[in-house]
């Protein structure tokens, strides 16, 4: 079963991407659509059969990589982590799959995008199925290798191969950390078994070792590295630079990888290697601050965006800083449960979106939309359920998972925690405000498009609205129906030994018994934004601009996204390209080819130029250079010394 | 130094007998051609390629032992049996090439037979001269006779200037050899060369001498045109008719580097320093500017001027080592340079379109794919010019080297493939234009003694590697009786 949830995706994968041409578009969408439904029904099945069966495993494929004391095998961890990643990841694959059929019906490349797509869920499961770090790391950079080819799909488009090659360098800074985090794994353990090091981590604890005459702790510096590799994949703080220039990709692109599973990719990491995070105060300390920052963060340049896919964007790197405070405060099954549920309301509400751009035949600023409710009347009810959920509107999916974090960073009780607490609870405002910003902006008040395009505007066919009803479906259940095993009673059951607490942390636990102003305050923020939003776009249509010009600076300096990429340009990519064009231009060009290649050349070409007019065509200038000839030699032997005796 | 003992004077005749037999088969063939007229021209053409395979096959049956004949001033060796089987096939492929070329120019006479004879005759003198006066007649029948061909084409201007050009300076380059010769003479008391062997070494060396010897070495650097004496090559070359062209760069050139060789080696064996260190300039000198002058070139035929300036000049590395290893080296580059030139010819002489010759560089633009054989057959042989493995050419350069590093000159060495490097790109040009520049119009079809002559060369020059004995054996037992 394990093997054809894996390899299933692969299969597609490859008929699509070799047999594309041979078999025709449809029977590519038709064969790894197929193959995805199969594999997340299996991952259903093997979900329930290892959450409440307990019937873990471990599939050992084959040897891959043996070397000194290097041994490296292509196995399949299977336990309730990995179980909960196969349903989310394969869930949300199908489901793009079979809306991509309606919504890229009119590309002509769709048998590639198609092997992509399937291509990339192979990637991401060998990523959390992965049994030691380098299968992770190749998991992990085949993912980023997908997203890369994914969102340059429209690769005659140069905003998205910019944001394509953005996506990957910025990706490259994270792996160079999580790369450096497993050589000095492989270094201190002297092995890459998940197993090997998860047991060995208690003795390192403490530990030192000297980098340029400085101690540091060997577990915390380990932490550190690999969590860098997770800010990156995850847009963290920093690094999240590449993720809203991602939506330059087609839109079931975005919500499948830039909100539903890669990103989300880092906080699982961070969750796998909880063994090793847990002996580390300081590490995970960082991951709450670089968690409850990049919620604030985002939130607020979330707020003013117009990009209907950028809000949506932003709103994604604001989760997953949450799934952070959640794994920073050692909450990590609530970190893992809004993962789970954030999945399936934020696909929904990228699909939404993508419905409506599609509806508007690829308008994306929500400055030219409104008014749509009436057109678009199942969208809107998508739409609706995706932003309840998300705003943490009661008993639907986001209400128990984004509740959970906040108690339990409220709970954690040191200095980062109460930072992380309050801004947590304060991006739950502004979480609240831009998602009904957006839906009013989108469906509400008057129609500002184009009249053509508004009148040609229908609502998406059924192969779009299915994928949308079912996670409809998912964001209102998702919640309530499997609280109880994720953070709950059933607790312990469920994720045995996957996820690993010290002693100490009973933090899931204590979350439950919190004052009750604690409990109250994401619903008193989430009406607040509510009506906040509503005065603003409903009943005074005004107000946002005025407020923007009051404010200007603060307006411009969110709306231009706190200046990160000017600020990066300046530091790094502009330097880079000096000294890259010097390199070019002085040292190579000028140095190396002139006095090279270049020079050589042209200085041949000099001296050939000079004896082609030694060679006159005068008999006498003949003549007089056979005589300077023997008049040189002569005297020549004449002078010379030891010439002649 | 030779032990030769005198011939009786039946023997001597019968050890000449190839010469003879050139020299009487030249009147016999004039008399033929005076009394027949314009018409037998094709006819003496082909009795005078027979007649100098003839010559060929008598030398082959001559003994190996050395023998010298008419008191000294004759000898008959391996060297000289190798070096006149080389120059015999050379001048009989040049009339065989100059067929198709002579009928379509209306320049069929049935004098260029008869002088491309008598021109062989004078050089299987040089080849065998032991004798400076011996040498200096040699050097002149081949000259006089060289002269003329030349100018052979007298319609054309250019003809009759490249002619004259050649004649006025040969005649400079003569006055040159016999004023060496004259002051060798005066400082040594004999002629022969086993006497100036004995009379000039090293302790009693003297400037008369050594000035001898500069202005001696400077007319036999003219014949072999080696820098600074090579002027007259590229302008000849143009110049003469194509087949002429042809004939020039392989023979003359085979003959006058082996009477450069059997003169240095042994008349002046024991002031070797002396004749090395002129050997040495002349030979970077015409390395270099064969290599950088001919970049610059547009006409194919003043290309190979310079490229066999340049191949001169690797030659003389060979002869600069000075010992039996560079001699054979010498004679192995000499051989496979006139088969590689013969192969070179006679593309050139294919290049000839409805209205006549061509002989621009660029004429052969896209050669591959209007005759990919013949395209193919010039690439071999260019890349060979060019030095590049695993051809013959390779080879000849190797040796060469190899000679010059054993003997401990490595600036020549250095130098030399250094020049080789450049010179690579010019052939390499050719090569590009054929294979990737727009076909220009087509050739007409290469006439049957062409492609025959090009499949031969163009044969030997690549499956050289397979079976390089025969050559080296030859060449070396050739090299070992000048020591």
């Amino acid at each position: 079963m394990y093997y054809a949830i894996v390899f299933l995706p692969l299969a597609g994968a490859l008929i699509a991407g070799f047999f594309g041409r041979l078999i025709g578009a449809r029977a590519s969408e038709v064969i790894t659509s197929a193959f995805l439904v199969l594999a997340a029904v299996l991952s259903w099945l093997a979900f329930f059969q290892v959450g409440l069966g307990g019937q873990d495993a471990r599939i050992e494929i084959f040897r891959w990589v043996t070397s000194g004391e290097l041994q490296v095998s292509w196995a399949l961890r299977i336990d309730t982590l990995t179980a909960v990643m196969l349903v989310v990841v394969n869930s949300i694959s199908s489901l793009v799959h079979i809306y991509s059929i309606g919504y890229m019906s009119h590309d002509p490349h769709r048998p590639r995008f198609f092997a992509y797509l399937s291509l990339f869920t192979f990637a991401m499961l060998m990523l959390v199925t992965s049994d030691n770090f380098l299968q992770m790391f190749f998991g992990w950079e085949g993912v980023g290798l997908m997203s890369y080819l994914l969102i340059g799909f429209w690769y005659q488009k140069p905003e998205a191969n910019a944001a394509a090659i953005k996506a990957f360098v910025v990706n490259r800074v994270g792996d160079f950390g999580f790369a450096l985090g497993i050589f000095a794994i492989f270094y201190i353990f002297g092995a890459i078994q998940f197993d090997t090091v998860f047991a060995a981590a208690p003795d390192q604890v403490g530990k030192t070792f000297k980098f340029l005459n400085w101690e540091v702790d060997v577990l915390t510096a380990i932490c550190l590295l690999l969590f860098m590799g997770a800010m990156g994949k995850s847009a963290q703080f920093l690094l999240h630079t590449w993720l809203p220039d991602a939506m330059e990709g087609p839109t079931p692109v975005s919500a499948l990888i830039h909100a539903a599973t890669m990103v989300t990719a880092g906080v699982f990491m961070v969750a796998r290697l909880s063994p090793l995070f847990e002996f580390s105060p300081t590490a995970l300390g960082v991951v709450t601050f670089v968690g409850a920052t990049t919620a604030f963060f985002a939130a607020t340049v979330g707020l003013v965006q117009n990009d209907i896919k950028r809000v949506v964007a932003y709103s994604t790197c604001s989760q997953l800083g949450y799934m952070f405070v959640a794994i920073g405060v050692g909450a990590y099954a609530a970190g893992i449960f809004h993962l789970f549920t954030h999945a399936f309301f934020k696909a929904l509400l990228f699909l939404g979106s993508g419905s409506v751009i599609h509806a508007l035949h690829d308008e994306q600023d929500m400055r030219h939309m409104g008014g749509l409710r009436k057109v678009l009347p199942y969208t809107w009810i998508a739409m609706l359920v995706g932003t309840l959920a998300l705003t943490g509107f009661p008993f639907l999916a986001g209400y128990y998972s984004k509740d959970a974090i906040i108690e339990a960073a409220f709970v954690a009780q040191s200095g980062v925690s109460s930072y992380a607490f309050v801004l947590t609870v304060f991006a739950a405002l502004l979480t609240s405000f831009y998602s009904w910003r957006l839906m009013f902006m989108t469906f509400h008040g008057k129609n500002r498009s184009e009249p053509e395009v508004f009148k040609k505007a229908h609502e998406s066919p059924l192969i779009i609205l299915i994928p949308l009803a079912l996670l409809v479906v998912g964001s209102i259940c998702a919640g309530f129906l499997f609280k109880d095993m994720f953070i709950d009673k059933g607790y312990e059951a469920f994720w045995r030994t996957s996820l690993f607490t010290l002693p100490s942390n009973n933090i899931i636990h204590d979350l439950h018994d919190v004052p009750d102003m604690v409990k109250f305050s994401p619903a008193i923020m989430m009406a607040t934004g509510f009506l906040v939003a509503l005065l603003f776009y409903k009943i005074t249509p005004a107000a946002p601009a005025n407020l923007a010009d009051a404010f200007r600076p603060i307006y411009l300096f969110l709306l231009n996204k706190w200046y990160f990429d000017e600020l990066y340009d300046a530091i790094f990519t502009k330097p880079a390209m000096r000294i890259g064009r010097f390199l070019w231009k002085k040292g190579d060009g000028a140095t190396i080819d002139g006095l090279g290649p270049d020079g050589v050349a042209t200085r041949v070409l000099d001296v050939t130029r000079g004896m082609i007019r030694l060679q006159s065509g005068y008999v006498y200038h003949y003549a007089f250079a056979m005589l300077i000839g023997v008049a040189l030699l002569a005297t020549y032997f004449m002078f010379a010394p030891g010439a002649s005796q | 130094m030779k032990e030769a003992a005198t011939t009786s004077p039946f023997l001597t005749y019968i050890l000449a007998l190839p010469e003879i037999l050139l020299v009487v088969g030249a009147m016999i063939l004039l008399m033929v051609g005076a009394f027949r007229g314009e018409r037998s021209a094709n006819a003496i053409s082909w009795a005078a390629v027979v007649l100098l395979l003839l010559a060929a096959v008598f030398v082959l049956l001559l003994p190996a032992k050395g023998k010298v004949l008419f008191d000294g001033a004759f000898i008959v060796d391996s060297f000289g049996r190798f070096m006149k089987v080389l120059t015999l096939i050379g001048s009989a492929a040049a009339i065989v090439m100059s067929f198709d070329y002579m009928r379509r120019a209306r320049l069929e006479k049935f004098e260029y037979p008869i002088l491309i004879l008598l021109a062989t005759a004078g050089m299987m003198m040089m080849i065998s001269a032991n004798d400076l006066i011996a040498l200096y007649l040699g050097l002149e029948v081949q000259s006089l006779a060289l002269y003329v061909i030349a100018a052979f084409r007298t319609d054309s201007v250019r003809s009759s200037e490249a002619g004259l050009k050649y004649f006025v300076l040969g005649a400079l380059s003569s006055g040159m050899l016999l004023y060496g010769c004259s002051l060798i003479y005066g400082f040594t008391g004999t002629t022969g060369f086993p006497g100036i062997a004995a009379a000039a070494t090293l302790g009693q060396t003297n400037l008369g001498l050594i000035f001898g010897l500069v202005f001696f070495l400077a007319g036999l650097a003219f014949k072999v045109s080696a820098v600074p004496f090579h002027m007259w090559t590229p302008d000849v070359y143009e110049g003469a008719p194509t087949p002429v062209t042809a004939f020039f760069a392989a023979a003359p050139k085979v003959a006058a580097m082996a009477m450069f060789l059997r003169a240095v080696l042994s008349a002046f064996p024991e002031i070797t320093p002396q004749w090395q260190q002129i050997v040495v300039f002349i030979s970077i000198a015409s390395m270099i500017l064969g290599a950088f002058a001919a970049i610059g070139q547009t006409d194919i035929k003043r290309l190979m001027a310079y490229s066999s300036i340049g191949h001169m000049g690797f030659a003389l590395v060979g002869l600069a080592a000075g010992n039996a290893a560079g001699a054979q080296a010498v004679i192995i580059y000499l051989t496979i340079y006139l088969v590689m030139n013969l192969g070179v010819f006679a593309c050139i002489l294919s290049m000839r379109r409805s209205d006549g010759m061509v002989e621009d560089i660029d004429e052969l633009a896209g050669l591959s794919r209007n005759n990919p054989m013949m395209a193919f057959l010039l690439a071999m042989l260019l890349f060979s010019l060019a030095g590049i493995p695993p051809l013959a050419g390779f080879f000849a350069k190797f040796y060469v080297f190899l000679a010059a590093i054993n003997a401990g000159l490595y600036t020549l060495a250095v130098i030399g493939v250094l020049s080789s490097v450049v010179g690579a790109y010019y052939y390499l040009r050719i090569v590009k234009i054929m294979y990737f520049d727009e076909p220009a119009e087509e050739f007409e079809a290469m006439p049957g003694k062409l492609q025959a002559i090009l499949g031969v060369s163009g044969a030997l020059v690549t499956l050289y590697f397979f079976y390089p004995a025969p050559l080296v054996s030859a060449a070396s037992a050739a090299a070992k009786s000048l020591f």
